[in-house]
């Protein structure tokens, strides 16, 4: 596969913010096509910043960082980011709130507001579309995120730990929903998490990091094919790999001591 | 925490008002305070009744410099706060001004404000503006300092451009703020129109408001009719501070936590 083909290319990438500690000690990672990868790893492994770089709202201090075939910032418009609280504004309706990317590009009312109905019903929520987020719950404001993401059909998504604060049931169905949409909408993934089951389910490759400072430590593949469903848990193959990366980060957490 | 009953909210009030006037008799009786230092409770009622017509007239001139410096002072303040949210070197550069212009007490401004303003009418409102203008410039500014950090990373990657950031993203997270500041305004509203009315208010003639009622009275000795225009001015600041409660509710309650109900 060639360079021009990758989603993202870290190439000797190092972050430090000022002229504080390196938080991401040199990195080389290529993201391909259709990659759901996830980031996995104490605090202080250099995950969410990862994120940051990719998005641009944090430059890389050394090395080269490629996404969609550009800079970070000139491929924002072709990416997305989740944030690990819904970060929806809470004088919008969930509709307003999924409205907004288009709104902020200045797409006309009556699209938008199409757009937005379709992104909603697609994430099971058009019957609530005109609530304001304090009168839904944790799950369903975490959905009217994950809807307005999806507004821009964005090549490439971001995720920073979104299901973080959610109870396991609603994770779990939030990640199958998250997987169920992936086969229509087709995005390459990066996700950053705490949970060993959450990545083994989600993703095709798992990236244990190592902290202070952030580096990798190994990488995972996993290779169930995709529609993955909700039974996959129950399989004996799922649970050898859940230990399997669960041991690579008890090692790592345990060097870090 | 207990909730209280609902019926204590309304008798409550009523019972330590009537057990205030208890005590207002009572101290008249027991250490036999003369008139005219302290008139009972029914002479200040006699007396707002005798001076309604001249009260209520007053108090209307009154709410005219209120509420046309209340106003100034919303929308000149609201103006400054975006001014002093949009850079950080025009706030360092303006806010210690504003903070000076704030600690410099109104009564020493008060006659400088005359020989500019003008007595009457004008003066009252620069009054009233100067006093409840400070508040809302400070709050507001405060919030739109305080936008989730979240919230600005979302409308960054989104491409957002600076003037959609500050008006569909810090705006209206600020608006919590802002009422505030309304709030705190619309309490001294009113004392500033007196205040300016009673410094500068004076040469109004026959049209003079509260302020200028409690010089009249003072000046004539009408101690009875000097409580009785407390009351109005009491009043008054009631209802500026019931309509920004309305405001309030009408622009927050469907979204802002602080209308949230307790049975959710």
């Amino acid at each position: 596969m060639g360079l021009t083909e990758s989603i993202v290319q870290f190439d000797a990438v190092r972050k430090r913010y000022g002229s504080g500690p390196l938080v991401l000690d040199r990195t080389d990672l290529t993201v391909a096509p259709g990659d759901f990868i996830t980031l996995i790893g104490p605090s202080g492994c250099g995950k969410s910043t990862m994120l940051k770089l990719v998005s641009g709202l944090n430059p890389a201090s050394e090395g080269s960082l490629m996404v969609l075939g550009t800079t970070p910032k000139l491929a924002r418009a072709r990416q997305a980011f989740i944030f690990q609280d819904a970060t929806l504004l809470p004088w919008h309706t969930a509709q307003g709130n999924t409205e907004l990317p288009l709104r902020l590009r200045g797409v006309p009312g009556a699209d938008r507001r199409a757009k937005a109905r379709e992104m909603l019903a697609l994430v099971g929520l058009d019957k609530v579309a005109g609530y304001y987020p304090r009168q839904l719950s944790g799950g369903m404001k975490m959905r009217v995120s994950i809807a307005r993401a999806l507004t821009l059909e964005p090549q490439l998504l971001l995720l920073d730990e979104p299901f973080g604060a959610l109870d396991e049931m609603t994770r779990n169905r939030l990640n199958e929903e998250l997987l169920t949409i992936r086969e229509r909408s087709r995005f390459t993934a990066m996700f950053v998490t705490h949970s060993v089951s959450e990545a083994v389910f989600l993703s095709n490759r798992i990236l244990v990091m190592a902290a202070y400072p952030g580096r990798f430590h190994a990488e995972v593949q996993v290779d169930f094919p995709y529609p993955r469903r909700a039974d996959l848990r129950e399989q004996a193959e799922f649970q050898a790999k859940v230990t399997e990366v669960s041991r690579l980060l008890h090692a790592v957490e345990d060097t870090g001591k | 925490m207990k909730k209280t009953p609902a019926i204590l909210l309304w008798t409550l009030p009523v019972v330590s008002g009537v057990l205030f006037v208890a005590l207002w008799y009572g101290i008249k009786a027991g250490f036999d305070v003369s008139d005219w230092i302290l008139p009972t409770p029914g002479e200040v009622a006699a007396a707002a009744w005798r001076e309604h017509a001249r009260l209520l007239r007053a108090a209307g001139n009154t709410m005219v410099g209120a509420l046309a410096g209340f106003l100034l002072a919303g929308s000149l303040g609201f103006v400054t706060a975006l001014v002093l949210g949009v850079s950080r070197s025009l706030r360092a550069g303006l806010y210690p001004w504003l903070l000076v212009l704030q600690m410099t007490p109104v009564i020493v401004l008060t006659p400088i404000i005359v020989l500019w303003a003008g007595p009457g009418l004008p003066g009252i409102i620069t009054v009233t503006w100067l006093i409840s203008y400070f508040p809302i410039v400070a709050n507001m500014t405060q919030g739109l300092l305080s936008t989730d950090m979240n919230h600005v990373a979302l409308f960054r990657m989104a491409n957002a451009s600076r003037l959609q950031e500050m008006l569909l993203l810090r705006v209206p997270s600020a608006m919590p703020y802002y009422l505030a500041g309304l709030r705190i305004a619309a309490t001294l509203a009113p004392i500033g129109a007196i205040f300016g009315e009673y410094m500068v208010g004076n040469s109004a003639g026959g049209s003079g408001g509260l302020g200028f009622m409690v010089y009249v009275y003072n000046t004539k000795i009408m101690i009875p009719a000097l409580f009785a225009t407390a009351l109005t001015s009491c009043l008054l600041g009631f209802i500026f501070v019931a309509a920004v409660s309305l405001l309030n509710w009408a622009v927050l309650h469907k979204w802002h936590d602080s209308y949230e109900r307790d049975d959710h």
